[in-house]
């Protein structure tokens, strides 16, 4: 089970957490200029990465809040949590 | 009774003056403190335990521990039962029951056996094979195999035992207490780290309790008790006998299985105790010193009673006292069961020769073996074993280069064959953590990579594949010294104490004993009934790689997880490949260690604390009423309230006809409500509902339908606006808390600069429904000060004042058609306005309804409700809702999909109403509409709601049927269990189409 740093509460049980999939997808601002393919993208498609991966996560028993996260798909660890809105931290691998 | 008597006089680590009362099969036995059963019944000569799994052979005991493939037998009965577990793991009490498993009637006499004599019969895969065809025969077969195969009796009746869990932080977590665990446990304890040691015996020491070698000049078990004694000084060291590290996950998060009270006569366990208890552990660092486990050879009737490894034999001689036979052979292909035979021979157990794959083993054993007068037999093997319920003798060959049986051959009479094929290191928890295992060419074992330690973890002595004692105490105590650095603790230099033992482990590999006869079984998975011809056979039928090896033969399954029959099998599959093991590969080791009871996973989460339950202020209220509840998510709700020898659908008809004649009351307090404000808060509603809200003045209430962003309807519900920048916001029952965080994401991850709040209120606000022609009357006589005439409080309007003097903010609104207001009041007034709502309306014909009675009362009205007309993948245009979408609306979320193809597409199924041809029959929810065309029959569309209606006086249905909205007035076909039923498609509205009654 995951040890989860939230970035507003500290360390806390995986269990506490709700996951909520790739991060930074932002929503086309004018969705009726998007064409059909474009939208379906937005709506189904993820990247499936192996290795260091940007998502999202709420601490739904704790806090609340979404934050997101850089986490390795394969070894699962994270290596970092930032605030939702902010650009991922560069440089780690 | 007498029985044979196998126990030595003296030596042990039993007491023999503490005799413990036992039976097996029914038959009474007398065991002695420290016993386990296995070593209980050998000491009392039972050979026999069970019957094997597949094939019904005879089974002896096979070893001293967990590795145990064969001694399967159930404990117990009735209320505390339990099936599958290791006689070499159960410590024996006063009055334990314990009996065979695979065999009828009994395990002498087991009629299943002569599917042993039919053997070449059921090979791998025989199962799926044969009873593939014909289909419908499936199940006849099912319960022939059921009841020959399997595992043990399931319990019959609850458990009598309680289950629980206990969470802990620990510093350093040490797993096993054999000679690396304790060197760790005794480095690391004065450093004042929180440290746990866990150990799955019921006694500490691991191989130490059957060794001889010195420690520091002193026994084995001097050194463990002087251990011992030292660690508990320490406050901060906790030492876990009887438990067993189960599952290693990410983070370092541990559990284990304490095994409280198994070990204790009935009569005193103490009620309120667990049973078991499962510790989830978080570890800042670990330290694995799990041991290695013997591995035995694949030969001719290995599984015979009688044939065990030579670590098994030499803990029963050791720790248990009990001579497991009187004449033995030992069959090897490496040093290390040389000691285990000469010790048998020094406590009276004739070793009559010492066969070695070997050629040359080393001078120093030719001379010991010399020395004790035991023949040793060399560049041989033991190819086959006769005798049935017990060893009789073993036909020894010698082998040649190219690992054929030479003609130098003999017989040698005996009743116990212990073997050695080497020694696997148990590496199942760190490859749990997700570490890598290489194997080790010389010593013929997977270990642990070092260049991939997955976690805070280290591996220690023998499961690490550093077998001999002095290695094991070395890397104990650097170990412990590192995870104390780690850990932020300081820690003196690493000191190990010297060992006179310094074994090493090469074998020979020689995976298959070749045979003189063809089709002897050689067993490879005895637990599974696995030989090396299945695993042949799995090969040349093409289930080449280990993954599918594992699931068509069941080697490595079950209780005992492949312990002992792992390497063998991968070996075999890659002399089958002209392959190497690393080429092959390994399956990965998934928690948990040993099975887990289903009581030590549910914990406390048992009976009436299974799920939570929630229950509206008005629960006690309904419970006077006699209400018949019903789960609907988590809440408990009236489903109806029955009168005197009413049955349940008297009932419900009876509730219906109230609300549509006089009047009704419904406790809505579940309904999921959102408190919403602040500047953004009508831009929010917006964004939620696919309807438009700009129009909605303070006072005013709107229905909304809530979507996805992929288009299909997610909920729905009333909106009301309460003043400016302020709503209140109501959700399904089921769908509260989903809305709520759907909300909530929105706001934190997209609209972050939005200003709104968004609050949930549902348990604040109790909600009571009346409905129906008097309700209007009903909220006159019981005291309001809200003005109730149509013009000053229309329908769709909200109100705030008083109802029966409490502050009350009532919704004009309805679910079931009818005249209704929905008075919301804090939760802990609702039963004084229930019962106040309940008295005045005495002359009015007020009667309490439930859920069944309003889902039949929204059906007359075609109002869908969210999850039976919706299933995620139906919009608002399939429902024929699209007056409640905003096309004029510049967004909203679910706006863009609608518009792609799969959603505009012809022949979407569409909500009608069906009407049966026989008005009496109810189709049943769920049902298939069929729609035969050139003989294909397909289904074109399903029932969704389903009631019989006591307004209509028949039955009604609502379903979503394909181009529906345009096929109204057509027949429909259902078959339902053999009956052919017909409908006629209408609109899906039976009751009040003009909305007359709502708007008076």
């Amino acid at each position: 089970m995951l040890l989860i740093n939230c970035p507003f509460c500290g360390a806390r049980e995986e269990h506490e957490f709700h996951y909520g999939g790739q991060a930074h997808i932002t929503r086309p601002a004018d969705p009726e200029q998007v064409d059909d393919k474009a939208w379906a993208d937005y709506l189904y498609y993820r990247k499936n990465t192996l290795g260091l991966q940007a998502e999202r996560w709420q601490h739904s028993f704790g806090c609340g809040q979404w934050f997101n996260a850089l986490r390795c798909s394969q070894t699962h660890q994270f290596k970092a949590v930032y605030k939702m809105g902010d650009d991922a931290p560069e440089g780690l691998s | 009774m007498s029985h044979a008597n196998n126990r030595l006089t003296q030596g042990g680590l039993i007491d023999r003056q503490q005799t413990i009362n036992f039976s097996f099969n029914d038959k009474p036995y007398t065991g002695v403190a420290g016993d386990t059963l296995a070593s209980a019944l050998m000491a009392n000569g039972v050979d026999l335990i069970g019957r094997s799994f597949k094939l019904h052979r005879p089974r002896g005991i096979m070893s001293a521990g967990v590795e145990e493939c064969s001694a399967y037998v159930q404990v117990g009965n009735g209320a505390r039962h339990t099936t599958n577990v290791s006689a070499t793991q159960i410590e024996i009490y006063e009055g334990l029951n314990s009996r065979s498993i695979h065999c009828w009637p009994s395990v002498e006499h087991d009629v299943g056996a002569m599917v042993g004599a039919f053997s070449r019969l059921l090979p791998s895969g025989f199962y799926y094979k044969t009873f593939m065809w014909p289909a419908k025969f499936w199940n006849i077969y099912e319960h022939a195999i059921r009841g020959s195969a399997g595992l043990g009796k399931a319990p019959e009746v609850e458990d009598a035992d309680t289950y629980e869990y206990r969470y802990d932080h620990f510093d350093l977590v040490i797993v096993g207490s054999g000679p690396a665990g304790l060197m760790a446990a005794r480095q690391a304890a004065p450093s004042g780290a929180r440290i746990l040691l866990v150990e799955q015996d019921f006694k500490f020491g691991g191989s130490l309790l059957a060794d001889t070698a010195k420690i520091d000049g002193q026994t084995p078990l001097q050194w463990v008790e002087q251990s011992l004694t030292e660690l508990q000084q320490f406050a901060n060291v906790t030492l876990l006998p009887r438990t067993t590290l189960t599952g290693y996950y990410d983070g370092n998060f541990l559990t284990a299985l304490e095994r409280v009270t198994d070990h204790l006569a009935e009569n005193v366990r103490r009620r309120g105790i667990a049973r078991e208890r499962l510790w989830k552990i978080r570890a800042k660092q670990v330290i694995l010193a799990t041991g290695s486990i013997e591995r035995p050879l694949v030969f001719g009737n290995n599984d015979r009673p009688g044939v065990m490894l030579a670590s098994g034999a030499r803990s029963y001689i050791n720790r248990f006292g009990v001579k497991p036979g009187q004449k033995a052979v030992l069959f090897t292909n490496n040093d290390t069961a040389y000691q285990s035979a000469i010790e048998l021979q020094q406590k009276g157990v004739t070793v009559a020769a010492i066969v070695d794959v070997r050629q040359a083993p080393p001078k120093a054993l030719r001379q010991q073996a010399s020395n004790h007068n035991i023949p040793l037999i060399s560049g041989s093997v033991v190819h086959n074993v006769l005798g049935k319920k017990r060893v009789t003798a073993v036909e020894v060959a010698g082998l040649s280069a190219q690992n054929t049986l030479t003609s130098e051959q003999q017989q040698i009479q005996c009743d116990l064959v212990i073997q050695s094929g080497g020694w696997t290191p148990t590496v199942h928890l760190f490859s749990q953590a997700g570490g890598k295992l290489l194997y080790d060419e010389a010593q013929l074992c997977l270990r642990p990579d070092p260049a991939s330690i997955p976690q805070e973890l280290q591996s220690v002595g023998a499961c690490n594949g550093h077998f001999s004692l002095t290695d094991a105490l070395r890397e104990g105590a650097e170990a412990a010294h590192q995870a104390l650095l780690e850990a932020g603790f300081q820690s003196t230099q690493a000191n190990w104490p010297e060992a006179d033992e310094s074994s090493s482990c090469i074998p020979q590999a020689l995976w298959r004993v070749p045979v003189r006869k063809q089709g002897t079984k050689r067993f490879v998975d005895l637990h599974n009934d696995v030989s090396s011809s299945d695993v042949e056979l799995a090969n040349r039928e093409g289930y080449r790689s280990v993954e599918h090896l594992k699931r068509y033969t069941a080697t490595g399954m079950g209780p005992d997880q492949g312990r002992t029959s792992n390497i063998n099998a991968l070996a075999i599959l890659a002399e089958e490949q002209n392959s190497t093991i690393p080429a092959v590969g390994t399956t990965r080791f998934r928690p948990p260690y040993t099975p887990l009871s289903f009581g030590a996973v549910a914990g406390r989460q048992v009976g009436e604390f299974f799920q939570v339950r929630r229950k509206t202020s008005l629960y006690e209220t309904h419970q006077q009423a006699g209400a018949v509840f019903e789960p609907a998510g988590l809440w408990l709700r009236p489903d109806y309230y029955p009168l005197a020898g009413e049955n349940r659908e008297q009932a419900v008809l009876r509730e219906c006809r109230a609300v549509r004649q006089g009047v009704g009351i419904f406790d809505g307090s579940s309904l999921g409500k959102l408190d919403i404000q602040g500047p953004d808060s009508l831009k929010l509603l917006n964004m939620l509902y696919a309807n438009g809200w700009n129009t909605l003045k303070p006072g005013a209430c709107r229905y909304g339908v809530m979507l996805k962003e992929d288009g299909f309807i997610f909920d729905d519900g009333v909106t009301a606006c309460l003043g400016e920048n302020h709503y209140h916001m109501t959700t399904t029952t089921g769908n509260a808390e989903t809305v709520y965080s759907w909300v909530e994401e929105w706001l934190q991850c997209e609209w972050s600069d939005w200003d709104v709040y968004v609050t949930p209120v549902t348990t604040q606000w109790a909600a009571v429904s009346i409905a129906g022609p008097n309700a209007r009357e009903l909220l006159q006589q019981v005291g309001t000060d809200i003005d109730l005439s149509t013009e000053a409080f229309a329908h769709m309007q909200f109100r705030e004042g008083t109802v029966a003097e409490i502050p009350a903010r009532v919704f004009r609104i309805s679910f079931t058609g009818e005249h209704s207001y929905e008075i919301n009041v804090p939760s802990s007034y609702a039963p004084a306005l229930w019962n106040a709502l309940i008295k005045a309306g005495a002359n009015l014909g007020i009667q309490p309804f439930g859920l069944e009675a309003i889902h039949r009362l929204r059906a007359e009205k075609g109002y869908i409700a969210v999850g039976l007309e919706t299933d995620g993948t139906v919009t608002p245009f399939d429902l024929g809702m699209s007056w409640a979408v905003g096309k004029k609306k510049a967004d909203f979320l679910g706006k863009r999909a609608l518009s792609l193809p799969e959603l505009t597409r012809s022949g979407r199924r569409q909500l009608v109403g069906l009407l049966t041809d026989e008005p009496a029959y109810v189709i049943p929810e769920g049902a298939q509409i069929r729609l035969e065309s050139a003989g294909q029959t397909r289904s074109q569309g399903h029932v969704s709601s389903s009631y019989m209606s006591a307004t209509l006086g028949r039955s009604m249905a609502m379903a979503l049927l394909e181009n529906g909205l345009e096929r109204l007035g057509e027949k429909v076909t259902l078959h339902i269990d053999g009956k052919t039923v017909t409908a006629q498609v209408t609109k899906p509205l039976f009751y009040d189409e003009d909305g007359g009654l709502l708007n008076a």
